[in-house]
């Protein structure tokens, strides 16, 4: 019965989806104002129903109704209920479903509250968006429908994908979908706004609560991305430039300089095209990830998300919707007016070059990822990997790390850089100061990482410049929110540099009994014995590691064999300190019957993703500062219409 | 603030370049397509597969079974190589599998990676031998050789010396019937 409830929720939400764009279309038409009305409600009822839809497949999750296909085949009544949670998304069917149901419920959202926008272009992103979900209604009824009945109910559920039975890795690819469909919402603000020919600061100030979330929904599934990959792959790396990766990666780059080019329209009315256009690559990339992710034209090692048929599908929606939202641009960003100047020296100019850094990395990820696809065409078989990557994108990275230190202490419009020439001369004297002291005492650092090691305290120096001479209780959530992102940055680009100059890694034999150390540690091999687990076994090495003498602390890596599917898996063994982590994987048994064990010393490393979820803190500030001024603006506009009609009667 | 106008056309500026990101756009779903066209009909396989086996010749890994050549895999009828090792627990566990293989009249030889002749004498006593011949490969070089990056592997050769099939993983009762296709193909 549920089932049923929801797949009626499911197809009545796509025919309202389809209402939508109808009535949008033709309320844009010249006797279309009694069309007008209608565009709202149908939004806002098509995100409840959706909503409700959503809700009866986690419903029949937890209630493990196994005479549901979908539930079946990815639960189990045994598991405990976090994990049946979990099974909703764990699968291409649900995880489709909750991409419509975030895309509709935004929708719904922007529908309710937003009063700032005039109707008409209000009307045309409802419109867009609506256009944008038909297809993936159409994908999710027509060739995934997670409702489907089983002809006789199963007896047991077969179980989520083991990979996927991991507290961390069950929440870490809805957080990234959240953060691809927010982008959605700024995808139809755009075609909106093209459509009606109206870009301008109430478009960015509209659509900038929702870059900004999407934004911080992204950062996090990507710091939690790269943790996940760092302690199972047990390689020791932490980002591996892999498609998948730079999948999520892409999109952030391009919403990070959106946020940024929404925030100089907003305040200056200036970047018009621009913003447009990055709103247009922001929810593109998010498509593109998820293309790579699902049609197995790039191998990686996510390759279990593999599906070519499917990937043809979203092919043929990504060609539709970003095809058709570039033709747009095209046809109509020349009469979009560029608006306000503003002169070399200013906030505005020194966004515009970060913006310019950030696509120009955003591209050779683009061109990296793809380029084992392009020199196969030409019957060349090349992998791409951090030798291209890193100096690459380093070449756009530095100098935006510089101009990051400088940008926001100046003023809009037009600034004397005499003005900030202290501000800027302290950090950059630390930096200066910190590179001869790295050139002396560490000479052996790569050049790289060496730059990373000096930029970053001057950067997180420079970060809090902003806040100098302010009244620290009147500063809005917004500056504080911009402070803390830019001190994430410095943070993780000190634990990135860090990591990489200053590992140690030990490759070692070792009997029972064995002590070896690295770095600060003396690890002593105890013993290693079998261990089982609900669907593999494992071999767990037993480890006493000592920092420089202290009291030990016992560490157990395992090297895992999965019985079914089959294959291996590490669990490596981590133990963080404030000033560094210590890594350690269990190999094989060597010819000799001692172990092999890797060890590494990392200092700072875990700053890499202290980093990362500082990056996010300084969005939500942000975001709440937004939020908190909207509503307030919210409220105060409805109190003063209400006074008016108040005294018309 | 400059709110301007809705619909008042702006500076005139030179319009092509504005259909440059759909030109690029255009070419990513075109190289896409291409490797979508590439990728629908083939399961990821080996780059070893329909190759010729290299050239080794390893010594015996036990007292009773002769040492692996390459020259034994060109007589004219196909054959499972196994690569294995007494120290792997999946190893032991696709024994019955293999020995299931064995009374099918299927010849399966050996190569155990990197282990020691009295492990393997009481692997192969506990876990029985279905194996013809096992070559020894201290140093993994036939095993890199070949495209097997771990054990246990399974690989249908051809009589002529070809690697038709490669199995990664140990064999389960399922796989069986796969593998015993995969010989007759290879012999066919």
């Amino acid at each position: 019965m549920i089932a049923e409830l929801g797949l009626a929720m499911l197809w009545i939400a796509a025919a309202l989806a389809a209402l939508q764009l109808v009535a949008g279309c033709l309320a844009l038409t010249p006797k279309g104002g009694l069309f007008m009305g209608l565009v709202r409600p149908v939004a806002i009822a098509q995100g409840v129903l959706v909503a409700g839809a959503f809700a009866a497949l986690i419903w029949l999750f937890l209630s493990t109704d196994l005479s549901v296909k979908l539930v079946a085949g990815n639960s189990h009544a045994a598991k405990p209920w976090i994990f049946k949670l979990a099974a909703t998304w764990g699968n291409h069917e649900g995880s489709m479903l909750m991409w419509v149901t975030i895309m509709s419920i935004g929708g719904g959202v922007v529908a309710l509250v937003e009063k700032r926008l005039r109707e008409e272009t209000l009307v045309a992103t409802l419109a867009g968006q609506a256009f944008v979900s038909l297809g993936f209604y159409a994908f999710l009824l027509l060739a995934s429908n997670p409702f489907q009945r089983l002809p006789e109910p199963a007896a047991e559920g077969q179980g989520l994908n083991p990979l996927l039975q991991d507290i961390g890795l069950a929440f870490h690819p809805p957080t990234l979908y959240v953060g691809y469909v927010g982008l959605s919402i700024a995808f139809s603000f755009a075609i909106g706004a093209l459509v009606t020919r109206d870009v301008g600061p109430a478009f960015a100030r509209a659509m900038r609560p929702w870059v900004l979330g999407a934004w911080i929904f992204l950062t996090l599934g990507i710091t939690a991305g790269s943790y996940w990959a760092y302690y199972t792959l047990g390689w020791g790396g932490w980002w591996f430039w892999d498609p998948v990766e730079n999948a999520s990666l892409m999109p952030w780059l391009a919403a990070t300089a959106l946020l940024h080019s929404c925030s100089v329209l907003a305040s200056r009315g200036a970047l018009k095209a621009w913003t447009v256009m990055l709103g247009v690559v922001a929810f593109s990339m998010s498509m593109v990830g998820t293309f790579l992710v699902r049609s197995g034209i790039l191998t990686s090692v996510h390759a279990f998300a593999v599906d070519p048929t499917r990937g043809s599908f979203i092919l043929a929606l990504l060609a539709i919707y970003i095809g058709g939202a570039l033709t747009l641009f095209a046809l109509r960003a020349n009469t979009v007016t560029e608006g306000a100047r503003f002169s070399f020296v200013s906030r505005e100019a020194s966004l515009v070059f970060n913006n310019v850094m950030l696509c120009g990395i955003l591209g050779i990820v683009l061109i990296g990822t793809l380029y084992p696809l392009l020199t196969e065409a030409m019957g060349v078989k090349v992998s791409v990997g951090p030798p291209y990557f890193n100096p690459v994108s380093a070449f756009f990275a530095i100098p935006m790390f510089l101009i990051m230190a400088v940008g926001p202490l100046l003023r809009w419009r037009d600034d004397k850089a005499a003005r900030i020439t202290w501000a800027v001369a302290v950090p950059a004297f630390l930096a200066a100061a910190a590179l001869l002291g790295i050139v002396i005492f560490a000479p052996a650092v790569s050049v790289l990482s060496a730059l990373g090691l000096a930029l970053a305290p001057a950067l997180a120096l420079a970060s809090l410049m902003p806040l100098r001479g302010r009244n620290l209780r009147r500063t809005p959530l917004p500056i504080y929110g911009g402070v803390l992102a830019h001190l994430g940055i410095a943070v993780a680009l000190f634990g990135m540099a860090s990591e990489s100059a200053f590992s140690t890694e030990k490759l070692a034999a070792m009997n029972p009994g064995d002590v070896q150390q690295v770095g600060p540690y003396a690890i002593t091999l105890k013993g290693i014995d079998p261990v089982a687990g609900p669907n593999w076994t494992a071999l767990e090495a037993t480890l006493a590691a000592s920092y420089e003498g202290a009291a030990p602390i016992i560490l157990r890596p395992q090297a895992r064999t999965f019985s079914n599917p089959p294959g291996n898996r590490t669990e490596s063994a981590l133990s963080t300190r404030w000033n560094g982590q210590l890594y350690l994987v269990l190999g094989e048994e060597a010819a000799d019957g001692r172990w092999q064990m890797r060890l590494w010393w990392k200092p700072f490393a875990p700053l890499i993703w202290y980093g990362g979820v500082l990056i996010a803190l300084g969005g939500l500030l942000a975001l709440v500062g937004r939020v908190a001024r909207d509503v307030k603006r919210l409220v105060a506009t409805d109190k003063i219409a209400f006074r008016r009609t108040a005294q018309g009667r | 603030m400059s709110a301007q106008a809705p619909g008042k056309p702006g500076p005139k500026k030179p319009g092509l370049a504005l259909w440059l990101p759909l030109m690029l756009f255009a070419g990513f779903v075109v190289l896409v397509i291409y490797g979508l066209s590439r990728n629908a009909n083939t399961d990821v396989v080996s780059a070893f597969i329909g190759k010729p086996l290299p050239a080794f010749d390893l010594p015996p890994a036990s007292d009773d079974r002769p040492g692996l050549a390459t020259a034994d895999f060109t007589k004219g009828k196909p054959r499972l190589l196994n690569v294995f090792a007494s120290w792997c627990v999946p190893c032991a566990v696709e024994a019955p599998q293999l020995a299931a293989l064995a009374a099918k009249g299927v010849e399966i030889d050996g190569v155990a990676i990197r282990d020691r002749k009295q492990d393997l004498a009481q692997f192969l006593a506990q876990n029985g031998n279905p194996f013809a011949r096992i070559g020894r490969d201290d140093l993994s070089q036939v095993q890199l050789a070949i495209g097997s990056s771990g054990v246990p592997e399974t690989f249908v050769i051809d009589g002529r010396g070809v690697i038709r099939y490669q199995h990664i993983g140990d064999i389960r009762p399922e796989d069986v019937p796969i593998i015993l296709r995969k010989l007759a193909e290879a012999g066919a």
